[in-house]
């Protein structure tokens, strides 16, 4: 079990943090993906919505669109909240029903948000958000501090191993800026965080007026006090963290590319395979560590080692190709090795069990009991499942595990799971691809529940 | 596809953003080959389906893409369009299936519109050709920066028999991992751009050297007025009696049924003028140019519910 603090390595640092310049020489910039999280009583919506705002990610017939709708209301000042609630019942009951994907960028960054409401489903929302994010930002109103639903998220979060927490403090302006109402939640939140595992350089607390835009974007002049970097600006410096970038190789095989013609004179780089009829490539997407020629490499479930012969793309051969990139790796030796397999550093393979010990978050109104038979996907398999003891539930509120003989939608439980096929599983805590899976109920198809292989949140002392 | 420069991923950077995006798009066309029986890309030719294609032909290369083209024509369309469509087709060496909406009317499957606009009747076209061609994933090139409802919806969206989308029984996405489980007669929409902007596209185009049709640049048009647009003469109707036809210099930011697309006054010729002004735009590509998501606040959601894209 790692600490957060261990968690792999950072792609550039503050130190080096410069835009670096690609081969056409345009500047380079990255892929941010975050999460928010809050309720709307904190204004989160009316954040977002500042964020777009301020950024000019809004553009004028939205703008106007959210005058109109501001106006119909009887409202005297726009209400940015209506810029970023999608659905008509949303709208019409107010609330943010489900996880909304937003978009804006600066010259240095382009980010893509997951907007996650709070109040309704809570956990199936936060999980969601959270599960493709590097960092999420918490909210708080600084009136009321850190509550119940700032821990539940915040234990999500954790849970889900989001790399970095920025807790946002709004409504700084209703409390007249004072920077001791400030300091306090800080102080407090910083303890659940230490609690739930992060070290205090993962963690950010900044003072905002979402309403007013006051630390969002640009500084305010209000909270002298505050020396620290801007919502935006911290967004736009933070290191991108990933567990996974020094891990050992794994990569889930999606699909077999096999032209099985001759020479195809409508393919970019035929003159590359003189005879495209002996092609057999492995398609997929680098879950962790780097991939490369020459690298000695195992096939799971098939126990097959080979070599790797050359790691294809449609512009060309690379060198190397490292996580997230999408690839076809081509093998020395003719194996049999179909989707559902998955090619691994031979060095350092995963564990390959038939037996888990997990963390489930139930996201479905069909309660869970023991015995209950479900499909499990792992990766780009998909097995069946037997789910055996449940050891325990997780009290989000208190931080405490109880022992259930159900989960309910929005529980967090330790459960052992049977699964018919043997999987190459790693820790969750150290690979958020290979120690992910979904449960899915058989007869509807439905997604059940969140899996995570071993149990990544490890609560150091109550806060 | 113009080769790209064989760079080391040397594992001290990041991937720039286009190719983080462009990688979770292979991915996704990869995981759809892999899971489904019979897919199909909803092609009109213009600049986010064909993005499409050309992110599915890198998918599979150097194997052929496997899987057919699908066009809903409305009939009201820009001869350029078609061209570029056919000639894509045929230099990619793909298969491209057609379903006219006039055949619709024809037969009284469809009634025209009394405003002559025929975007809403494509929808029963593109359910009749999915049930008739058995697809069970339909690639679609939207975006959720589009507009708000699209905001919400899933990168593999689950649509029932009748092609609807319920909002409120969308399947939580985690992490990678797409659900595309369904049962005989339902099929799932996969947009495999989701998280591209409008910008995004354009830079990778740029980037990539993919052409488009020619009606994305500035050209000259003899367009006419209406609700704030600039439309076509065509045969949907128009320019109607108080309507002038003049000649302005214009380009299209979308493409899609003549009726109710509009162009916008702009003399960019090049792809580094058309970037610089989609960068300086104050209007969405919807806002600007569709009258059919002008039309109520929940336009664009009422529409997906019924099984339009």
């Amino acid at each position: 079990m790692r600490a957060i603090s261990e968690m792999g390595s950072e792609v550039g640092s503050d130190t080096d943090s410069e835009p670096v310049g690609s081969p056409d020489g345009a500047p380079r910039r990255d892929l941010l993906r975050f999460a928010t999280a809050g309720s709307v009583d904190d204004g989160k919506s009316t954040l977002v919505g500042r964020l777009l705002y301020d950024t000019k990610s809004v553009l004028a017939d939205q703008i106007e669109a959210v005058h109109r709708a501001s106006v119909d209301r009887g409202l005297s000042t726009p209400d940015l909240s209506l810029l970023v609630d999608g659905l008509r019942a949303e709208r019409e009951q107010g609330i943010t029903i489900d996880v909304a994907y937003r978009y804006f960028g600066t010259p240095r960054r382009e980010f893509v948000l997951a907007d996650t409401p709070g109040h309704v489903q809570y956990t199936r929302n936060t999980v969601t958000g959270a599960s493709t994010a590097e960092l999420a930002v918490l909210l708080v109103d600084a009136r009321f501090g850190v509550v119940e639903q700032t821990r539940r998220h915040a234990a999500v979060l954790a849970l889900l191993r989001v790399p970095r927490l920025v807790l946002a403090v709004n409504k700084i302006d209703l409390v007249g800026f004072d920077e001791a109402v400030f300091s306090a939640i800080a102080k407090d939140f910083a303890g659940l965080a230490r609690a739930l595992g992060y070290p205090e350089d993962r963690v950010v607390t900044i003072p905002v007026s979402a309403l007013l835009g006051d630390n969002v974007v640009d500084a305010s002049a209000s909270t002298p006090w505050y020396s620290g970097p801007t919502l935006l600006e911290h967004l736009e410096s933070v290191p991108v963290t990933s567990p996974e970038i020094d891990a050992p190789l794994r990569m889930p095989v999606q699909y077999v590319i096999r032209p099985r013609t001759g020479a195809d004179a409508r393919s970019a780089d035929a003159s590359r395979w003189k005879n495209l009829h002996d092609y057999r490539g492995y398609a997929g997407q680098v879950a962790a560590g780097t991939v490369r020629p020459g690298q000695r490499v195992l096939v799971l479930p098939e126990g097959l080692v080979s070599t790797v012969r050359a790691v294809d793309t449609a512009d060309g051969e690379l060198a190397e190709a490292g996580v997230g990139r999408s690839v076809t790796v081509l093998l020395a030796d003719d194996l049999d090795v179909a989707r559902g397999s998955m090619i691994v550093d031979a060095d350092a393979p995963p564990r390959l069990t038939d037996e888990l010990e997990v963390t489930l978050c139930w996201l479905s109104d069909k309660p869970l009991r023991p015995g209950a038979r479900l499909l499990l996907k792992h990766g780009t398999r998909t097995t069946q499942a037997i789910v055996g003891a449940l050891h325990d539930r997780l009290d989000t509120d208190t931080l405490a595990r109880g022992r259930p003989d159900h989960l309910e939608i929005n529980d967090i439980g330790r459960v052992s799971i049977r699964t018919a096929d043997p999987l190459p599983v790693d820790d969750y805590a150290d690979n958020r691809t290979t120690g992910a899976f979904l449960l899915i109920d058989p007869p509807t198809g439905n997604t059940l529940a969140a899996g995570l292989v071993g149990s990544p949140l490890e609560i150091t002392e109550q806060p | 596809m113009t080769a790209m420069l064989t760079r080391p991923a040397s594992r001290k950077y990041a991937p720039d953003a286009l190719e983080a995006l462009e990688s979770e798009a292979i991915h996704i066309f990869r995981e759809v080959a892999g899971e489904f029986d019979r897919p199909v890309i909803l092609f009109s030719g213009g600049k986010d389906s064909t993005l499409l294609v050309h992110l599915a032909v890198k998918a599979f290369a150097p194997a052929p893409v496997p899987f057919s083209l699908l066009h809903v024509d409305t009939g009201h369309n820009y001869p350029e369009v078609i061209e570029f469509r056919d000639r894509l087709v045929a230099e990619r060496g793909l298969r491209l299936i057609v379903a006219h909406v006039q055949d619709w009317i024809d037969d009284g499957r469809l009634t025209e519109r009394p405003d002559g606009t025929r975007n809403p009747l494509q929808t029963v076209p593109l359910l009749d050709s999915i049930v008739e061609n058995r697809f069970d994933a339909v690639f679609g090139g939207g975006r959720r920066d589009e507009e708000r409802a699209r905001a919400k919806e899933r990168i593999i969206s689950l649509r029932d028999a009748f092609g609807r989308w319920d909002p409120r029984k969308q399947r939580p996405e985690l992490w990678n991992l797409y659900n595309g489980r369904h049962a005989p007669g339902e099929h799932v929409r996969v947009f495999p751009i989701s998280n591209w902007t409008e910008l995004d596209v354009w830079r990778y185009i740029q980037r990539e050297g993919i052409t488009l049709p020619s009606i994305y640049y500035s050209h000259q048009r003899e367009v006419f007025r209406r609700d704030g647009m600039w439309l076509a003469e065509g045969p949907w109707g128009g320019p109607r009696e108080g309507e002038r036809l003049e000649e302005r210099t214009v380009r299209y930011r979308t493409v899609g049924d003549g009726s109710c697309t509009g162009a916008v006054e702009s003399t960019a010729t090049t792809l580094d003028e058309v970037i610089a002004e989609v960068t300086a735009s104050r209007l969405t590509e919807r806002g600007a140019t569709r009258a059919d998501d002008r039309m109520s606040e929940a336009a664009m959601e009422d529409r997906k519910r019924e099984g339009y894209f």
